[in-house]
């Protein structure tokens, strides 16, 4: 990790935040960041190394850094006491949902566009 | 040394570095767990380390803002890492380039599924304001799904929760699914596991299949800018 790109991953963050802000739009800052980086690296065309490492490091432990928003959950016990079988019904039935309708509309859509299973497009990079 | 036992838990109970202590011994015990159980989805080290937290701040009676005193600068790296989530989505992007239209297509359709198909059943069975809002990323990578409930009116941390039970949802049920389906395009099958359940979906397809892991990686990036653009839409339309 070199700080240089710690520094580059804040100020697209910062950037997101004032646009999120200043334009008043109902996306988080950082969401905002993070597709400024994704288009500037579309328009730059490569990847720098030291931007690659520095991110893997962030995206290693990605799953500790909810965990202290997670365990704020401890004030709002009473909604998933109350509404555990509403909330369990929607968690399962929209996640087999959710899981059918993208695979189903992606098969779909290689079949009518000619782009089939066969062939592997993951490789052409 | 009782009493001085007790002036010492005085003196730290105040301190951030408590808080960030614990937070990092309860992740690596939940990783521990996780990676003894030979990576089972059940095990989740994240929603391990939460109920161990929950579980030891209402032993000691302390309240959560004086230990997100301490998680914070954990907490704060959220940010910076989401951010760092164009990266790998740059690097799908670009191995998936010809096909990306439909990728694009498939993941806006799921996204809208996850958001409604929760909101629906919830609603139906006749959840509250607040847990409706909540839930409607829950299919969303955790950093992304808690600033789109910050956005929309949600409760961040439920949501943070939701998120992680979706994720083991979608990875114990979505083998199956897709077999019942018999979808056996491996595009597809990580596409759908990416969409529906994040990094645990992405996790598992990556175990089973490298084509597959590489379409849930682009996926769930992919799903977590189009709810945070669609979402506050869809709600607008609903509310």
């Amino acid at each position: 990790m070199t700080l240089g790109f710690i520094t580059w991953l804040l100020v697209f963050q910062l950037l997101g935040e004032v646009i999120s802000k200043g334009l008043d739009l109902p996306l988080p800052g950082p969401v905002v960041g993070m597709a400024l980086l994704f288009l500037g690296l579309v328009v730059r065309g490569e990847l720098p190394d030291g931007l690659k490492d520095t991110a893997g490091g962030l995206l290693k432990h990605l799953s500790l850094l909810f965990v202290p928003a997670g365990v704020g959950v401890m004030m709002h016990l009473h909604l998933l006491k109350d509404e555990w079988q509403a909330i369990s019904a929607a968690l399962v039935v929209s996640t087999v949902f959710t899981i059918a309708v993208s695979a189903l509309v992606m098969v779909g859509l290689s079949r009518l566009f000619g782009n089939d299973a066969k062939g592997g497009d993951v490789s052409d990079g | 040394m009782d009493d001085g036992l007790y002036q010492i838990w005085v003196y730290l109970s105040t301190t951030p570095l408590l808080g960030l202590t614990v937070t990092l011994v309860a992740y690596q015990t939940g990783m521990w767990i996780y990676t003894r159980a030979g990576l089972h989805p059940l095990l989740n080290p994240v929603l391990i380390a939460v109920v161990l937290l929950v579980g030891l701040l209402m032993v000691t009676g302390t309240d959560y803002r004086t230990y997100f005193d301490g998680a914070q600068f954990v907490h704060f790296m959220l940010g910076p890492a989401t951010v760092a989530l164009a990266v790998p989505l740059y690097q799908q992007f670009q191995k998936v380039r010809r096909s990306f239209a439909l990728i694009l297509v498939a993941v806006l359709s799921g996204s809208t599924t996850a958001a409604l198909s929760a909101i629906g059943v919830a609603w139906a069975l006749g959840a509250s304001r607040e847990t409706l809002l909540s839930l409607a990323p829950k299919s969303v990578t955790a950093p992304i799904a808690m600033g789109i409930a910050e956005a929309t009116g949600g409760v961040p941390s439920l949501t943070a929760v939701l998120v992680i039970l979706t994720g083991i949802l979608g990875a114990v049920l979505g083998t199956w699914t897709l077999n019942a389906l018999r979808i056996k395009d491996w595009r597809a099958r990580g596409l759908a596991m990416g969409t529906a359940s994040h990094g645990i979906g992405t996790a598992r397809a990556l175990q089973v299949n490298e084509i597959a892991g590489a379409f849930a990686s682009l996926a769930m990036g992919l799903n977590g800018l189009a709810t945070a653009i669609l979402l506050p839409l869809i709600l607008g339309l609903i509310f």
